[in-house]
């Protein structure tokens, strides 16, 4: 029996090993919610929002531009991501078992696992070193490349799941293919579709490396498709590696107001992804 | 013919949440006999096999009133140590299940977690015996060392049944053995029920009558969870009882 | 059906598009790294000296330091996230479960520059203090030798493993569901103890929970800021993991906008290239081994569709 005793140690031990490495996860995940929260809380104010960088040594202002420019990076990649990832979606899922479309699947799991840095030093290739200058727009490309895939993704598999009586109905009535899905399937799709919008701004409006050399940073206020442009995370990052201590609390300001986006997107998708499940056991 | 039975089952109750599955079921189960248990599908025969080596321990929202003794001996007392139940109370499944390993791996597996050789030549013995208990050895015995999930699913199933042999259960409960086998491959499990039944006390459930009358000695049939009759198996489907067995049988039903 | 020949190709070009950036990314940084290929071939990365003005360059430095911090990452990440793995699929009781995925999986929402503010900050002064405390004896090895500085290898390793566990964590649990309950029960019925049954369930799945721990690898091999900002940004090559050091990717983000001499553009793009080379293989291979076993894992935040997916079933 001795035997037996132990095995079964063994497999309370190897239990507890597995819910210690919950614990050791969570704790990270604990840590830094509470500093950037606690810093950035203390740092945080009106001025924040609503002043301009102030020139170096100086204290006070805040990051206008930077979430100005934040906002525009994210809609810039947007606008593009989303046709090119909704469209892209429709024909992997639509002609699904052709070549192109498991192509189509293969070039977008592959572009969502190349680091984001990469995406960076491409954009630069084609955005910025043809036009010799940083601009928002070659910003807006970078952020779009890194939302396409799981746009594109999401919407393929939301599709699929989409039965196939309610396409054949349109197709039984007289519908065409591109009608049957733009009238009946997609609109079906919508609420998953939109959670992964969703769920690719959280992720793109917290990404630094690919806009450090395409939207490259402004200390000005500027809406310009071609200046180069600020953004909260690379203005972050600047603060972040300064010796400034004003510029080190704006940095903690800026940390906690990303992650705020980042945590309020993730559960406003959760809530959404909540809403679909019920829909579909239903 | 009085004999000690090998399993006492008395006022058992199965639920799983607020479900009952089983209701109010006494049944004693001889030694070294096969009984059958029968009955239509959801009818809580496989529930029931599955209570014997408390394997639906494992399901969330399962609970059991109630008790079932083996050799005199509440199988769910706080006391008992289900892994050694389990080695006591070997299984056989409806969809053979065989490890990711070679065929001697898998046969040896039970051997090796119990710790129930001591030498390598034991262990290797022990596994020939057990192939050839479950006669599978002649078809395997020149190949021990490649996958299991190269042999054909009747000689998968033998497979299981060797590896359930290994660790010598003293019953051994089958959960529909045949169901997923070609005729050919289904004799060969009977005849090797028959066999194995000198050694061991067997439970099997199968949703096949004639299975149940070829091979067993006393056949149970279940109906909605419960137990509506349980007699010898010559018996049973001559001279039923009850009428809803009788109808079950001649196929009115189900 | 004109019309469907319409829609057929109009949907098709978009898709086009996004294959042609997969190629685009191939193509453009090989063009634009030829000066370096061309003039220093391999012994690009097999030289040490990375010195711009001088137009001299060795990027061994880089790669070592990014297939260290990762492998360092993997140690530390991968038993963790297999630890996690189990105890969400197979353990925990049933109303906690769904809470600690979407806990763990925050994990891989917080953004890297986040994570890299947070290592400046907290996790750079306290792997300082250990490093101050580490007995002299220990510091003779060359793994433990090196400045007392807290920027170095172990900052990068320890942050690497947090942010790639969710990664490794979520395609685990995914791997261990696809298991057949089968296989669990079938070791239960021989005697096995919890341990011994899950034990038999990764063994099934152990091709899927390689491709699990190599996708959290590939992740790691990337990441840029948070790496950046606490390795210390040295070239050198040492074991030492207390030592600074220097990865592919933070080179990149610390010396593009400044290179102003093409050459050195052109060594920072081939950098980019390799590193785009090595995330593609270890993605592929790891997704094979995936697609093996469960096909849908995708890994965290990125399928909206997982619940729905799930509930279809």
């Amino acid at each position: 029996m001795n035997r037996t005793t132990r095995r079964k140690a063994l497999s309370s031990a190897f239990v507890g090993f597995c819910a210690l490495s919950v614990l050791i996860a969570l704790v990270p995940l604990a840590l830094v919610l509470s500093f950037v929260v606690s810093q950035g809380i203390r740092a945080i104010n009106v001025d924040f929002f609503t002043q301009m960088p102030k020139p170096v040594g100086e204290p006070g202002g805040g990051m206008a531009n930077a979430i100005v420019g934040t906002l525009m990076l994210a809609g810039l990649g947007s606008l593009m991501a989303v046709p090119i990832g909704v469209l892209s979606g429709i024909y992997a899922s639509e002609y699904a078992g052709t070549r192109i479309a498991s192509l189509i699947r293969f070039a977008a799991d592959t572009l969502n696992g190349v680091p984001s840095i990469v995406i960076g030093v491409l954009v630069y290739g084609i955005a910025v070193l043809p036009f010799k200058q940083f601009s928002a727009l070659a910003g807006g490309i970078a952020l779009g490349i890194m939302m396409i895939p799981i746009i594109a993704r999401t919407t393929e598999e939301l599709l699929l799941l989409v039965p196939g009586t309610m396409r054949e109905g349109a197709l039984a009535l007289g519908a065409t293919r591109a009608r049957a899905v733009f009238t009946v399937v997609l609109p079906a799709a919508l609420p998953g579709i939109i959670t992964g919008i969703v769920l690719a701004l959280a992720r793109i409006s917290g990404e630094t490396a690919p806009l450090l050399f395409t939207a490259f940073n402004n200390r000005f206020f500027t809406t310009s498709l071609r200046q180069p442009i600020s953004s909260l995370t690379v203005q972050v990052y600047t603060y972040a590696s300064s010796p400034y201590a004003d510029w080190q609390r704006q940095a903690w300001a800026g940390a906690l107001v990303l992650v705020t986006i980042v945590l309020l997107c993730s559960i406003l998708a959760r809530v959404a992804t909540r809403r679909l499940e019920s829909m579909h056991a239903r | 013919m009085i004999l000690t039975p090998k399993i006492e089952v008395a006022g058992l109750n199965f639920y799983y949440g607020a479900h009952r599955v089983l209701e109010d079921i006494n049944l004693r189960i001889q030694p070294n006999q096969v009984t059958a248990l029968i009955g239509p599908s959801g009818c809580g025969k496989s529930t029931f096999i599955r209570s014997l080596n408390r394997m639906n321990d494992i399901v969330p929202g399962a609970r059991v009133e109630g008790s079932i003794c083996i050799d005199k001996q509440d199988i769910y007392a706080p006391s008992v140590d289900v892994v050694n139940l389990r080695r006591r109370v070997g299984m056989v499944f409806q969809k053979s299940n065989p490890f990711p390993k070679s065929i001697f791996d898998n046969v040896a597996y039970g051997l090796r977690i119990n710790g129930m050789t001591s030498s390598r030549e034991e262990l290797r013995g022990r596994v020939e015996a057990s192939l050839k208990a479950a006669a599978l050895w002649d078809e395997v015995r020149d190949r021990l060392q490649t996958s299991a999930l190269a042999l054909s699913g009747g000689q998968q199933q033998r497979l299981c049944i060797a590896r359930a042999l290994a660790i010598e259960p003293e019953i051994v409960l089958m959960d529909e053995p045949a169901s997923a086998l070609d005729p050919i491959a289904t004799q060969k499990i009977e005849e090797l029920i028959y066999q194995l039944k000198s050694r061991y006390t067997i439970v099997i459930v199968t949703h096949n009558m004639q299975q149940a009358a070829r091979v067993s000695d006393v056949t149970a049939f279940f109906w909605l969870g419960r137990l509506v009759e349980c007699d010898r198996t010559n018996k049973l489907f001559t001279a039923p009882k009850e009428k809803l067995t009788e109808d079950y049988i001649t196929g009115r039903f189900g | 059906m004109r019309g469907d020949l319409g829609f057929r190709v109009g949907t098709g070009l978009f898709g086009l598009v996004l294959i042609a950036i997969v190629v685009a990314i191939g193509f453009e940084l090989t063009r634009e790294s030829m000066p370096t290929i061309q003039k220093f071939g391999l012994n690009f990365w097999r030289t040490q000296t990375w010195d711009p003005v001088a137009g001299d360059f060795g990027a061994l430095p880089f790669i070592w330091g990014t297939i260290y911090s990762s492998i360092l990452a993997l140690l530390l990440a991968a038993p963790i996230a297999l630890g996690i793995a189990i105890f969400t699929a197979e353990l925990c009781p049933e109303p906690i479960q769904r809470p600690l995925i979407f806990l763990t999986e925050l994990l891989a929402s917080i953004p890297s520059i986040v994570y890299g503010l947070w290592g400046i900050f907290v996790l750079v002064p306290a792997v300082r203090a250990l490093e101050e405390w580490a007995p002299p004896v220990l510091r003779q090895l060359p793994l433990f030798s090196g400045p007392r500085l807290g920027v170095g290898m172990l900052s990068a390793g320890l942050i690497l493993a947090i942010m790639v566990i969710p990664f490794t964590s979520s395609v685990a649990r995914e791997v261990l569901k696809s298991v057949p309950a089968a296989q669990r029960e079938g070791a239960y019925a021989l005697g096995a103890t919890r341990f011994e049954a899950i034990r038999a369930a990764l063994f099934y799945a152990r091709t899927g929970i390689v491709g699990a721990v190599m996708l959290g690898f590939g992740r790691a091999l990337g990441e840029t800021m948070a790496v950046t900002m606490v390795i210390g940004n040295q070239p050198t090559v040492t074991a030492s993991i207390f030592a600074p050091q220097y990865t592919m990717a933070a080179v990149i983000a610390n010396e593009f906008t400044e290179a102003a001499d093409p050459l050195h553009l052109s060594a920072l793009v081939e950098i980019g290239l390799v590193l785009f080379a090595m995330t593609l293989i270890v993605n592929v291979l790891s997704r094979l081994l995936i697609w093996s076993m469960a096909p849908g894992a995708q890994g965290p935040g990125v399928d909206a569709a997982a619940p729905a997916k799930l509930a279809a079933t």
